[in-house]
């Protein structure tokens, strides 16, 4: 699993709705366009807002996971 | 087709959908209440929207304008009502209470101390995210004129606004979506 180039790991563990997608929203800029970001998050709500944040602004969750209490999401900046 | 060409049509599929319906992708909220609760609602719901690339403005009418009082506000020159409307009414957004369960304030403190402990952010953080991310804040002037809040009681916010009501609904008219809190 995850087999993915990552360019930046973003730990937003502990914050809940809506920090998350208010974080990957003003820190996706951070990387190139085809970058991906690793986001470390323990909102379970985040498994369902990362893709419908991407499907919105023209982004893409190539996967997520989950373990020991922290889900691990990863995001492709497309735009 | 090419991953680069999928990418190109999915945002021309999504532009083509906006311009059918002729809005742009937008929220339109109007903050009526003055509950910590639906304040709370409406400030996630706000920020969660500018994080998904949406426009957001905000129109703070009746109750919800005693939100966007200062704490330490006080203000000359009002006349009797205006005085007990502002000797009543919370001010700013640390006085709010919960609409239900406040128990004479106990409810709403335990809520508080809840969020703290859950991390989950404050009004004040609301706000200031609210503000990084460009959410507007438009005040009906009316419903300040109503309470007698005067502007220099009000925060200090980038681009607030007074406005009417023509001014919400000229940006209602134009947004994907619209929601009363």
């Amino acid at each position: 699993m995850s087999e993915h180039t990552v360019s930046k790991v973003l730990d937003l563990k502990g914050l809940p709705c809506p920090m998350p997608v208010v974080k990957i929203s003003q820190e996706i800029n951070s990387v190139g366009v085809g970058e991906v970001i690793e986001v470390h998050t323990t909102d379970p709500g985040s498994l369902s807002d990362f893709p419908a944040w991407a499907k919105t602004t023209g982004n893409e969750v190539l996967e997520s996971e989950q373990g020991n209490g922290v889900i691990k999401i990863f995001v492709k900046r497309l735009k | 087709m090419t991953a680069d060409a999928a990418v190109q049509l999915a945002e021309l599929e999504r532009k083509v959908e906006e311009l059918g319906a002729g809005k742009q992708n937008k929220l339109a909220m109007v903050v009526f209440s003055g509950d910590l609760d639906k304040l709370l609602a409406a400030m996630i719901i706000a920020t969660g929207a500018a994080a998904m690339g949406m426009k957001v403005v905000q129109f703070f009418t009746f109750w919800g304008t005693a939100a966007l009082r200062k704490p330490e506000a006080n203000v000359n020159g009002k006349d009797f009502m205006s005085k007990m409307f502002g000797w009543m009414l919370p001010k700013g957004r640390n006085q709010v209470k919960l609409s239900k369960m406040n128990m004479g304030g106990m409810g709403t403190a335990m809520m508080k101390g809840l969020m703290k402990k859950k991390n989950a952010p404050s009004l004040d953080q609301l706000f200031e995210i609210a503000a990084q991310l460009g959410v507007e804040i438009k005040v009906c002037e009316m419903s300040m004129d109503l309470m007698g809040f005067k502007h220099e009681e009000i925060i200090d916010y980038p681009n607030l606004e007074y406005v009417g009501v023509a001014t919400f609904l000229a940006h209602a008219k134009e947004s994907s979506n619209q929601l009363f809190i």
